[in-house]
């Protein structure tokens, strides 16, 4: 099934009854190529770009609840490359790149909204500090503007300019950042990858992973073992348990970061603004809906949902930036388990010493943007066995050595500090 | 979340300074091998239930505490001062 004008009215004159399913719900069958643990974002661009790319597909995806259940429907679906380290700008420009042609490619319609992405600056030294990271953008090839405080009010002239104590500088304008449907980018991947021959198969949990001297052999699931000659592990907040099937422990602890949204309002926010001086940052919905989040609640969970202290923080944060949002009801809140590393970059790369395993892995809390490109790139070491060259400073080895630790805050490689 | 301080008694979350996993308390030794010391600084076992981690009582009375946690519940099922962990171990 093909998504076209013509089909649209063809649908729409006869009840939109022809529609169909999108993906075929496929029964693991005993053996294949490679098999990936873990039906998200990640796991499904991963197979989409092995078909797509590299021609492979003998491929199924297991997934132990229902496809794009976990991060990819949780997350404030925010895209953009205004990264500042080499290793992460790179790779964030092929995202963002992939992104632009994503609907075209995946004839699906993931609703990629170019609104702009403003990050607003409270002080002198902030100012200094994004006019460099824009520069960084720039040389990079992406898009950035220094605004100064006309130039924000322009964009955005309901927020609270003269704020006693965090009065606004200025914004680091990011024409090409935006948002996306979360959820149609899991389903766009998935019909994508389903179409040219892998099998998404749900309600499968990965119990083990085989392993033969030293040469992964397959995986032990709850719908029976299946055999496979390369092994991903795509799973996000539980890569530890994953990995531990194959008796790693990873440089990674699951912490559970909070989102908001409140009801529906008439439009009102245009960009995607995130506030300086506290953890704060927020875009509006196509439903009218305010998206919004803040930090970590910084303590390891697995929970999917968070304490009220961070909820508190995060209202305060918003209310001192933008009052105008104080009448509207938040509708919900919720968490998503994040998979942090250390210096806060991630990690695709084979698991040293055992032949054939892979793992995609460590995208802190900001893995849906980098969702096309995280697949191109694992899909490409996982067909090549070279790490691709946008990627190539994902590497699991680099705590061990301290050679190309990517520490973007420049808060300290440490686990609680990211 | 409240934690129980074993010098101050219950109190709000929001008293305490969250460090990671009480791992901390086994620094190995100087002259460990790079493996080690990366075990030790960089990998978790980052478990899905019961973990004990430490935390600072940096709002209170300046204690390190061991906490032990569920990650799935949020629920703290007790804590001791990092000092008598440290002691016991000894």
């Amino acid at each position: 099934m093909r998504f076209s004008g013509l089909k649209v009215l063809a649908e729409g004159l006869t009840g939109n009854k022809g529609w169909g399913a999108h993906w075929r719900d496929a029964q693991p069958k005993p053996e294949y190529d490679m098999v990936i643990i873990g039906g998200g974002g990640h796991g499904l661009s991963t197979a989409y770009y092995l078909a797509k790319n590299h021609g492979m597909t003998n491929i199924a995806v297991l997934e132990k609840g229902y496809l794009g259940g976990g991060n990819v429907g949780r997350n404030t679906t925010i895209v953009r490359a205004n990264y500042f380290l080499q290793g992460n700008s790179e790779f964030y420009s092929h995202s963002l790149k992939l992104w632009e042609g994503l609907e075209e490619d995946l004839n699906y319609n993931v609703m990629h909204s170019q609104r702009g992405l403003i990050n607003l600056f409270h002080s002198d030294g902030q100012r200094d500090a994004f006019a460099r990271r824009g520069n960084m953008m720039i040389n990079q090839g992406d898009d950035a503007v220094l605004l100064d405080r006309e130039g924000v009010r322009k964009h955005l002239p309901y927020l609270d300019f003269d704020q006693v104590r965090f009065p606004i500088y200025g914004g680091l304008l990011h024409p090409r950042g935006g948002t996306a449907r979360h959820d149609a980018v899991a389903w766009g991947y998935a019909r994508g990858a389903s179409d040219r021959g892998v099998d998404l198969v749900q309600n499968c949990e990965v119990t083990g992973i085989d392993i033969e001297g030293g040469v992964v052999k397959g995986v032990q699931t709850s719908r029976g073992p299946i055999r496979a000659k390369k092994v991903a592990i795509i799973v996000a907040g539980r890569s530890g348990q994953v990995a531990a099937m194959a008796g790693r422990r990873l440089p990674i602890e699951s912490h559970v970061l909070q989102a908001f949204v409140t009801e529906g309002v008439k439009p009102v926010i245009d960009h995607v603004i995130s506030f300086g001086m506290g953890h704060f940052y927020i875009s509006q919905s196509d439903k009218g809906g305010l998206v919004f989040g803040g930090d970590l609640d910084f303590y390891a969970s697995y929970a999917q949902r968070g304490n009220l202290p961070m909820k508190e923080h995060v209202m305060e944060a918003g209310m001192t930036l933008m009052p105008m949002i104080g009448k509207a009801k938040v509708l919900r809140s919720w968490g998503g388990i994040m998979d942090m590393t250390p210096d806060g970059s991630p990690i695709i790369d084979k698991m040293e010493g055992i032949d054939g395993l892979y793992i995609d892995c460590g995208w802190n809390y900001g893995g849906f943007k980098a969702v096309p490109a995280s697949g191109w790139c694992m899909a490409h070491l996982m067909a090549t066995d070279q790490h691709h060259e946008v990627a190539a400073k994902y590497r699991l080895d680099r705590f061990r050595t301290g050679v190309g630790i990517m520490d973007e805050e420049g808060t300290g490689s440490q686990h609680n500090l990211h | 979340m409240r934690i129980t301080c074993p010098v101050c008694g219950e109190r709000d979350r929001r008293e305490f300074y969250y460090v990671g996993d009480a791992v901390a308390l086994q620094r190995p030794d100087p002259d460990a091998s790079d493996v080690v010391w990366d075990d030790y600084v960089h990998n978790r076992d980052n478990p899905a239930g019961v973990t004990r981690d430490l935390w600072y009582h940096e709002g209170g009375c300046g204690a390190w505490i061991v906490v032990t946690r569920n990650t799935i519940t949020h629920e703290v099922l007790g804590t001791e001062l990092a000092s008598d962990v440290k002691e016991a171990s000894a």
